[in-house]
């Protein structure tokens, strides 16, 4: 008990350090907030004025180092809510080039939590975005008549070409759902929202900075505080260097006008996109500063759907270039061998069922039937293969092991390439047939997957990568728009190659079919004598109208430079329109430019339309 | 009648109750509210700090289900919940294990629960639960912390929790957890451990702090040295007083001596010829050591030979914290300690909250801007804003008033708490109200310690200040649990 009192004691120890704590708080409050000379200023609640200091954007450039996107100033009016009291409106009006009724809801805007959630009535709002220059000198002179309103210096894009809008996207005001998604922006900052600009935001919107600066009493700044110890710099964004070819790109827009569609073109040994296409596609200068609303309104609207990147999001029959894929899955189960031939008269017969084909010699070998096209022959091995029960006890067995294989050779699913909205295609599974035909379905219910019909859809980018794994015999690498990215490594997930389930061998076959299409085959035009071009036809039937054009197809044939697919909408056949412009497009990439006879030749493309259109390219205000 | 009589064993649970401390409560949640509002929004309609889709909406939720469960607790029967004690810790311990598996990542923290559309921290929960089976086993009878194996089981019922909490990476929360020691001193830790524990903080932080400055413009000497060395000099000295058996005469002696060793070495250092002098002085406190050692076994006095042993481990310990610091830490680690010690300048990270929060405190002056008219305190210019730094919003639209009010506030709480702990007769209730005094001094102490710039950053809330409902219930059921316990404490039979 004697101890116990002894104890008793040191609750005076304990509640003296609560004490003695919280003297020395009082003390410490003491100084900071009366007797410090450095916070003593500020005890007018206007002293500091924080004013952010926006990085500038990275810019963008071609493979070849010509400049795409780069920054312009431009000037931000801004406006503190509590100090913009007895401003004379008609006069800020009139010095805006605004009228009455524009500013007042505008106000109403800022005001409104639900549109602007990071409104306060103390600090800088965006009152009018992106003054060129010289509606900034005209404001300027008169700014001082307008206490509360202030110019906050911002940079806006500008683009030296009038292509790859779809690649390049456009930068636009964040919205609410931005804002609430990521602590960096506030409102009236600016964010990517289409293309590599939207993928590749983090690294190229860099850093913003803060500088806190000192106020009198009136508000006028006084400079800096402690000499600007405690600014922070804003980080400029990273520099892009994108795997487009400029030239290649602006000649592939020229043969698509008038037309839908996409071009897509890839460096078969590094991934690296070289042109990406879609038609309709816009003039990006038409999404720069004020006017970008109303052009997004506007495109948005258009029935050709020029805002769609057809290359990714459009999902297409494959056609016959689809039967590449599929010799190669037949040689590597060893269903066929090259020399395994199967008959075809005007197409394929089975019990009632017909596929029909065009007229050539029969029976036909491998290469001869990649050569010609030949529908027969790739149904007949679909057919053997899903029918063979030594191999796989069930067609859904037989079916699984198909799906690996055109999984393998990056159908299916998103290829993963670094542009947003890519869509995955479809690649039917038994399942998917299970659920379809209520179990009961065979190799000849489903026949039509083996010639790039019925329920198979591939986008142009993954038909072109089938190009590329083509041409590199048997991988690819995910296929992506930038090249490098200033002053960091490229992420490996566009180094790493892919390899498919089919061996080396089996693709030399099939190369060796393609370029026999090109010599005697469906691709004739596509011959030159500078380079061996290899390459496939593809007339994808359209149940809603004319059949698609495509062609896909790669050059040269020994250490391809390029893979390609030309996809045309309700071209008829694929060597109506996507065999001739593969031709040009690959000679362009290739040699460098067009010959002579080229250059008419892409002329006569251009102007063969198969839409009327209104061009939309630029916007006048 | 038989009414009667009870009423005559327990007095009324209204009379009984202390209602100076609920009232301290109340108050407290009202500023508390009212810096909320400051902190998150800036409103031009009014009413719209009542809007439930706000931050300051919401705490009104969070305060009236406070109230709510302050109330259902105190209708519970206190027997009740102290024979729920080991239940209680347990549940919580295993809640505290799954947490991290459920858990989905809030700024790298994995110590939130989403039930619904809200989320709860079972951490802010689990002190009441790890005081209540403090309080249980130190009550049981016949223990006593002072007998080694009963401390080590209060060691451990503290020390699980607070690893399973790290283990959340919720190291701020974790560390509330050592405020427990406070009360295990009161029930009879000896002090040395305590004042060893702070020695060593204090220690590590001058030495770091001071490490570069010269001490009276002698390169050699680090001013950090100079000091970490006089202040074990002086410690050792204190003990010697306070511990050795009529010591006055030998304690006084040996600080002579102490101090005259150090000054001949500064003054050589500084005037003959410059060399290091914590050498010296290293030197001396060895000497002392060894002077110490010999005593107790000349005497047979145990007391010198553990305060020598002290002596030497400070000195020990002092020279190993530039070794951990300098060699076995990761720059990225030594950088996040100075920038705590305020050694860098990292306006990005840590050192910046600290600098907006001194701006805010300081912008508010004596009477401060007034309720939501702070301009530095909104947005997002100091990060954790409503949270960890509200006591900026405070400073700032308070003023010093303001801040001086809500401080005496804490502190009447705190020493209120300490009488009604002290006025139990049961060891359960004194241990509990002890818990719940270290934890609301540990959470004062740090928090606004922190936005001062007096203590590092440690991220854990300001009791009833900061937004959120899991620290505002939690803190609630701890403080009532311990009013409930108090108003029971009349009963004659247990």
């Amino acid at each position: 008990m004697d101890g116990n009192y002894e104890l008793e004691k040191r609750k005076y120890v304990i509640g003296g350090a609560a004490v003695v704590i919280i003297i020395v708080y009082l003390i410490r409050l003491f100084t900071l907030q009366l007797l410090s000379e450095d916070f003593k200023i500020s005890a007018d609640s206007n002293a500091f004025l924080k004013r952010i200091q926006y990085p500038a954007r990275g810019a963008i450039s071609d493979r070849n180092g010509k400049l795409l996107v780069y920054n312009q100033p431009a000037y931000d009016v801004m406006v503190i809510m509590t100090e913009q009291i007895g401003v004379d409106t008609l006069d800020l009006c009139e010095s805006l080039g605004i009228t009455r009724d524009w500013y007042e809801r505008r106000m109403e805007e800022i005001k409104d939590p639900r549109r602007n959630p990071g409104y306060s009535r103390h600090t800088q709002q965006l009152f009018m975005s992106q003054l060129s220059t010289e509606e900034f000198s005209r404001f300027q002179e008169k700014l001082f008549r307008f206490p509360g309103f202030y110019i906050q210096k911002r940079s806006i894009r500008q683009y030296n070409y009038s292509n790859a809008a779809h690649l390049l996207g456009d930068v636009g005001e964040v919205g609410p759902e931005d804002i609430e998604a990521d602590d960096y922006y506030r409102s009236g900052d600016y964010i990517g929202k289409l293309g590599v600009e939207r993928s590749y935001e983090t690294v190229l919107r860099g850093k913003k900075g803060m500088e806190i600066l000192l106020r009198d009493a009136r508000g006028r700044i006084k400079g800096r505080y402690q000499n600007g110890k405690f600014d922070m710099a804003p980080i400029p964004g990273r520099n892009l260097k994108m795997s487009i070819d400029i030239e290649l790109q602006a000649l592939g827009e020229r043969l698509m006008k008038g037309k839908l569609g996409s071009i897509v073109a890839i460096e078969p040994s590094t991934g690296e996109v070289l042109c990406m296409v879609s038609s309709p596609t816009y003039d990006p200068r038409i999404m720069i500063g004020r006017q970008r609303g109303k052009s997004q309104k506007q495109l948005a609207q258009d029935p050709y759907k020029p805002l769609l990147n057809r290359a990714i999001m459009g999902q297409y029959p494959p056609g016959s270039t689809f039967k590449t894929s599929q010799a190669l899955t037949f040689l590597q189960e060893g269903i066929i061998t090259p020399s395994t031939a199967f008959p075809c008269s005007h197409g394929f017969h089975f019990k009632g069922l017909t596929v029909g084909c065009h007229k050539h010699g029969s029976p036909l070998p491998l290469i001869p039937a990649i050569a010609t096209s030949c529908n027969g022959y790739f149904c007949w091995g679909l057919f053997h293969m899903f029918g063979n029960r030594k191999k796989y006890p069930t067609v859904g067995d037989a079916m699984t092991t198909w799906k690996d294989y055109m999984v393998s050779m990056g159908f299916g699913y998103k290829l993963g390439i670094d542009l947003p909205g890519e869509k995955r295609g479809m690649i039917p599974n038994a399942p998917f047939y299970d659920r379809a035909y209520r179990g009961s379905w065979s190799g000849l219910t489903v026949i039509s997957i083996s010639i790039g019909q019925g329920e198979v859809n591939l986008t142009p980018l993954q038909i072109a990568n089938l190009g590329a794994t083509i041409a590199n015999r048997g991988y690819y690498i995910i296929p992506h728009v930038v090249k490098e990215v200033q002053g960091m490594p490229l992420d490996t997930l566009y180094t790493q190659k892919h390899y498919t389930r089919v061996r080396r061998e089996h693709y030399e076959t099939v190369v060796a079919g393609m370029r026999q299409a090109v010599l005697g085959g469906t691709c004739r035009v596509a011959n030159t004598s500078f380079y061996e071009v290899c390459g496939k036809t593809g007339t994808a039937q359209n149940p809603h109208g004319q059949d698609h054009s495509v062609f896909m197809g790669f050059a040269p044939r020994e250490n391809p430079k390029i893979a390609i697919c030309v996809y045309v909408e309700n071209g008829t056949w694929g060597a109506t329109y996507g065999v001739p412009i593969g031709a040009l497009m690959m000679e362009q990439y290739i040699n460098g430019k067009l010959s002579e006879a080229s250059q008419i030749r892409a002329t006569e493309f251009e102007n063969k339309h198969l839409y009327t259109m209104d061009n939309v390219t630029r916007l006048d205000e | 009648m038989s009414a009667k009589i009870k009423n005559k064993k327990a007095p009324s649970l209204w009379k009984s109750i202390d209602w100076l401390t609920i009232f301290i409560y109340l108050v407290l949640l009202a500023l508390g509210w009212m810096s909320v509002c400051g902190a998150c929004y800036d409103y031009d309609q009014a009413g719209s700090i009542l809007d439930f889709s706000t931050r300051s909406g919401m705490q009104i939720i969070w305060i009236a289900s406070s109230l709510l469960l302050a109330l259902l607790i105190l209708m519970a029967d206190d027997r009740l919940i102290e024979s729920l004690s080991y239940i209680i810790y347990i549940c919580f311990l295993g809640l505290l294990f799954v947490t991290p598996f459920l858990a989905h990542d809030i700024k790298g923290s994995m110590s939130w629960i989403k039930i619904g559309s809200f989320s709860i921290q079972p951490a802010e929960f689990a002190k009441f639960g790890v005081s209540l089976c403090l309080a249980k086993v130190m009550s049981t009878y016949g223990f006593d912390v002072r007998n080694w194996r009963d401390f080590i089981i209060c060691v451990i019922l503290i020390v699980v929790p607070m690893g399973l909490i790290v283990m959340q990476k919720e190291t701020g929360s974790a560390l509330v957890y050592s405020a427990f020691f406070l009360m295990l001193y009161r029930e009879g830790m000896p002090g040395s451990i305590l004042f060893t524990a702070i020695s060593a903080v204090v220690y590590f932080v001058v030495a770091v702090r001071y490490a570069d400055n010269p001490l009276w413009g002698v390169e050699e000497i680090s001013l950090g040295s100079g000091i970490v060395m006089l202040l074990i000099q002086l410690f050792t000295v204190g003990l010697i007083r306070i511990y050795g058996q009529g010591a006055k005469i030998l304690s006084r002696r040996v600080l002579l001596y102490m101090l005259a060793i150090d000054a001949a070495a500064i003054l050589f250092a500084r005037f003959i010829y410059p060399f290091n002098a914590v050498w010296a002085m290293a030197f001396a406190c060895g000497a002392l050591a060894i002077y110490l050692f010999y005593l107790s076994l000349r005497d047979r006095v145990l007391p010198y030979c553990l305060i020598a042993l002290f002596a030497l481990g400070s000195v020990g310990f002092f020279y190993s914290t530039h070794f951990v610091l300098d060699k076995v830490l990761e720059p990225y680690q030594r950088t996040r300690i100075h920038v705590l010690l305020g050694l860098e300048d990292d306006p990005r990270g840590v050192g910046y909250n600290v600098i907006q929060a001194k701006i805010a405190i300081g912008s508010g002056g004596l009477e401060g801007k007034g309720f939501l008219n702070g301009t530095q305190t909104k947005l997002k210019y100091v990060p954790e804003q409503d949270t960890d730094f509200i006591f900026c919003t405070v400073g700032e639209e308070e003023g010093f008033i303001g801040c001086a009010v809500v401080l005496l506030l804490f502190l009447s709480l705190i020493l209120r708490i300490l009488h009604l702990a002290e006025r139990q007769s049961y060891t359960f209730g004194r241990v509990y109200g002890y818990c719940v005094l270290s934890i609301f001094l540990f959470h004062v102490f740090i928090n606004i310690g922190m936005v001062l710039g007096v203590t590092p950053v440690i991220g854990i809330p300001l009791p009833f200040f900061s937004y959120g409902g899991s620290s505002l219930w939690g803190f609630t059921i701890l403080l009532f649990i311990f009013l409930r316990i108090d108003a029971g404490r009349n009963r004659q039979q247990r």
